[in-house]
């Protein structure tokens, strides 16, 4: 997002945070919301795309709001957020015909047909709902499979191109040029994890009573849109329900939050982008010692550059009364990798801790012959890691920086646990304290940053060779 | 740290307005302090070239920095204080020598390593038993002006020989002012075409001044984050001995050219000597003096394809090169210029992408030919 993008959403977050009427906010929260969904959408040579990824980002979001939502509530009020989300859909269709030429090109709405067959899809979800809420069981089943195949090609090169051909086809355009930044969809992800942990906790009958505009206002969350971070639900909704009108504390806290993301972001990530590691740096660089150069900006940039974001999100959340969880608790200064994932991306880690690792182990450690514990913790830790990296892109390369970690993780579990008798004995010795500490923020750091090697570099061939050039090979 | 919104910490809007107010206030002042700073030399001179990183081999100049790890600044004490010629304590033994031109000498499609001054340097040549230094000071814009404006600046690194690669289409009157070196250093420009004696307006047009707004930080601040990239790509630089990107494909010169009889706009024969900027070159062998400039007449393609007998090349027809070359060679003899006529050095085969971008065995072949000619113009230096 640009400098001008994020100071404009500031600014109307600030204004919604000055509205004195709850009820008022949380409808303008919705609208907007719903409609950053289109602003923030790049342009994607795809035609159309630029309108049917956000559209089907409120279709998404909207079904799953009608079926978890509580069947005794009554239907008038899920009516009137679905009004709204609908109005949003056409009120863009509408706005590209009256903007001058240029403006919100990327938009492009499709003929009014397929407008009103966008629309369609929610009624009809509606109509069953009515007439047999008891559907709303594989209804749910059909949009987590749906949720999961969308990521799966998004995440998928050759699946992506195929999809962007098929896409190409269909809308007369030349299937030549299809490439996988044709599916170029803005926050699919962060949408897919809320939306998932809704079905999957009221599943699992954990979900609080939610309206379909707390729902769509809690997925399509506009601050935390594009990157995180992943809140819970229950937790959001805690907030939207009684954020007071925005105090001139929060409003300054607010501002501190979104300058130091602008800072971390536009200064020190950007700069260090021009010094990173990356397949043609690492192919021309003539020695080691710039190689190490290279990855440690590479490593303080991804740090910089996503925390940034992240500060940003929660700024501006702050300004209308939701206070977003922390992402980022100074990771590179964790004494073990296991304290590491507690502090990077810590919304991201818990969302798989929740949904992946622990109903794994349960399972593992629950069966007729449970799984010794160090084995289940093995399967788990690596299932779950290197589950992350695929969510960073289906390839070798992040499968192998899934199970650098996990293999990081299940050796330090086990080393934790061999030496927690022998450590104490040394760790209380006055001098041993700071310098296993910083030996182990050392030795931390340093691992999760040669992991970053296979994650930066596609090719595990080059990123083998990289790792062996770091130690003069 | 103290929460926000624990007993004794709470604000109220108007302290927040005033706060607003004063960091609005504090950027007003930064900016205003910014303005009487006509020129960013100061921020240019700061450089990690030559301390943590090695100079540049050639001017930094750079159509996708990302790739070619350079960025095109127009600050001419940044491009100087990037350049290896600007090595702190540089050796008394050597002999220096300038090559000043346009991207032919700088070397476009080329490495570093194989520019036509590199070429010269592999040679080893020997002046009264002192190696001979070359430093390639070429720039990928064509005005003479520029090249100008970049060996004037070169004379305070004390050369010993100059040697200046000119092509037509760096000499019309009116193209001098193109080159962002030139229109973004107006004053800098204006301030040497006087002292040469050379009415501004005969090479610059008429401009208005910047708006208060535009000199200030945030209306220079491209420019200042230019300057910051450029030390950034540095470490790139050092790393890689990469500043130019050669990986992407390129198109041939063409071959085969449009049968079209002007240059410039000048219909065929409708070019006079007075269109082309002789007191240019005048002023550049009178700045360097006592320092001999030799004066080259770079190699150009000269296609055989469709309409070669009405133009050489993409760039120039038949008549106007032609003409363009008498009167060099005339101008050379009048004012007793040392110059050397290389239009047709190199074969078709060597030329790259445009009708004056050689490769490195054409690089090679031209610094062989040069090389009698700077041993001559060197000796006469001593």
């Amino acid at each position: 997002m640009a400098i001008l993008s994020i100071l404009v959403f500031a600014g109307l977050a600030f204004g919604l945070g000055l509205l004195r009427a709850p009820s008022g906010r949380r409808t303008a929260l919705l609208v907007l919301s719903a409609a950053s969904v289109y602003l923030l959408q790049p342009a994607t040579p795809l035609r159309y795309a630029g309108f049917w990824f956000p559209t089907l980002s409120i279709i998404l979001t909207v079904l799953v709001g009608l079926i978890v939502r509580p069947r005794e509530a009554p239907w008038r009020q899920a009516f009137a957020a679905a009004g709204m989300l609908a109005a949003v859909v056409v009120a863009v269709g509408l706005l590209h015909f009256l903007l001058p030429p240029g403006w919100l090109a990327s938009l492009r709405p499709p003929a009014w047909g397929a407008l009103v067959a966008a629309i369609a899809v929610p009624a009809l979800a509606v109509a069953l709902l009515r007439g047999r809420p008891e559907s709303a069981r594989w209804l749910a089943a059909i949009v987590v499979l749906l949720l999961v195949g969308i990521f799966v090609v998004l995440k998928s090169e050759s699946l992506s191109v195929g999809v962007s051909s098929a896409w190409r086809q269909l809308s007369g355009q030349s299937t030549d040029l299809a490439s996988p930044i044709d599916l170029t969809w803005l926050g699919f992800s962060y949408l897919a994890f809320r939306l998932l942990h809704v079905l999957l906790d009221w599943r699992a009958g954990r979900l609080p009573a939610l309206g379909l505009g707390e729902m769509a206002t809690y997925a399509l969350f506009f601050p935390a849109l594009s990157a995180g971070p992943i809140d819970r639900a229950e937790r959001f909704v805690e907030d939207l329900r009684r954020a007071p009108a925005i105090t001139p504390d929060d409003a300054r806290e607010a501002g501190r939050r979104i300058l130091l993301g602008l800072v971390k972001k536009f200064v020190v990530a950007d700069s260090l982008a021009m010094i990173v590691l990356q397949p043609l740096g690492a192919e021309r660089v003539t020695a080691g010692g710039w190689l190490w150069m290279m990855l440690y900006a590479f490593s303080f940039q991804l740090y910089f550059d996503f925390s940034g974001y992240t500060d940003v999100a929660i700024g501006t959340a702050r300004l209308v009364g939701i206070r977003l969880p922390e992402n980022f608790r100074r990771p590179y200064l964790q004494p073990n990798l296991t304290a590491f994932w507690n502090s990077w991306h810590m919304t991201l880690t818990d969302w798989f801790r929740a949904y992946v690792f622990n109903p794994l182990i349960r399972y593992l450690r629950s069966r007729p012959r449970p799984w010794p514990a160090p084995a289940a913790i093995f399967v788990g830790q690596l299932g779950l890691m290197v589950l992350i990296g695929l969510w960073h892109g289906i390839s070798w390369s992040f499968v192998i920086w899934g199970a650098w970690h996990g293999l990081g993780l299940f050796i330090q579990n086990r080393w934790s646990a061999w030496t927690r008798t022998v450590g104490s004995r040394i760790s209380s010795q006055p001098w041993a304290a700071p310098l296993l500490g910083a030996g182990g923020v050392l030795l931390t750091f340093h691992f999760v940053t040669l992991g970053w090697v296979w994650f930066t570099l596609p090719d595990p061939a080059q990123a083998a060779q990289v790792l062996g050039r770091l130690f003069g090979g | 740290m103290v929460e926000p919104g624990t007993p004794g910490t709470k604000r109220s809007w108007g302290d927040l307005a005033r706060l607003a107010a004063k960091a609005l206030l504090l950027a007003a002042l930064i900016n205003v302090a910014f303005v009487p700073m006509r020129s960013l030399d100061t921020f240019g001179s700061i450089s990690l070239y030559n301390r943590i990183v090695p100079g540049r081999l050639r001017l930094p100049y750079g159509d996708d920095p990302a790739r070619s790890y350079n960025v095109s600044v127009t600050n001419l004490e940044a491009l100087f204080a990037s350049h290896e010629l600007d090595v702190p304590s540089p050796s008394d033994d050597d002999l220096q020598a300038l090559v000043v031109g346009d991207s032919s000498v700088w070397g476009f499609r080329l490495s570093a390593s194989d520019t036509l001054a590199a070429q010269l340097n592999r040679l080893q040549l020997l002046s009264r038993e002192s190696q001979i230094e070359f430093h390639n000071l070429g720039y990928p814009t064509m005005s003479l002006l520029k090249d100008l404006m970049i060996l004037e600046r070169g004379l305070a690194y004390q050369p010993d020989v100059i040697i200046w690669l000119v092509t037509l289409e760096s000499f019309p009157v009116s193209r001098q002012a193109e080159s962002p070196i030139v229109s973004l250093n107006r004053a800098e420009s204006e301030a040497l075409l006087i002292r040469f004696g050379i009415a501004p307006d005969r090479y610059l047009p008429a401009a208005d001044s910047p708006s208060w707004w535009k000199t200030g930080v945030i209306g220079r601040r491209q420019e200042l984050a230019e300057l910051f990239r450029l030390q950034m790509y540095g470490l790139m630089w050092a790393a890689s001995g990469v500043d130019h990107d050669l990986s992407t494909e390129f198109e041939l010169r063409a071959e085969d050219l449009e049968a079209d009889n002007t240059f410039q706009g000048f219909p065929r024969d409708g070019m006079q000597p007075d269109d082309l900027a002789w007191d240019l070159l005048a002023s550049g062998v009178d700045a360097a003096a006592p320092v001999p400039v030799l004066i080259v007449n770079e190699p150009i393609f000269i296609s055989a394809g469709a309409n070669s007998e009405i133009r050489y090349n993409f760039f120039y027809p038949r008549w106007a090169y032609d003409a363009y070359r008498e009167w060099l060679a005339t101008e050379c003899r009048d004012h007793g210029w040392v110059c050397v006529d290389l239009w047709e050095a190199l074969p078709a085969a060597t030329f790259t992408d445009s009708a004056v971008h050689y490769n490195a065995r054409g690089a090679e072949l031209l610094a062989s030919r040069l090389s009698d000619p700077i041993l001559a113009a060197a000796d006469s230096s001593r």
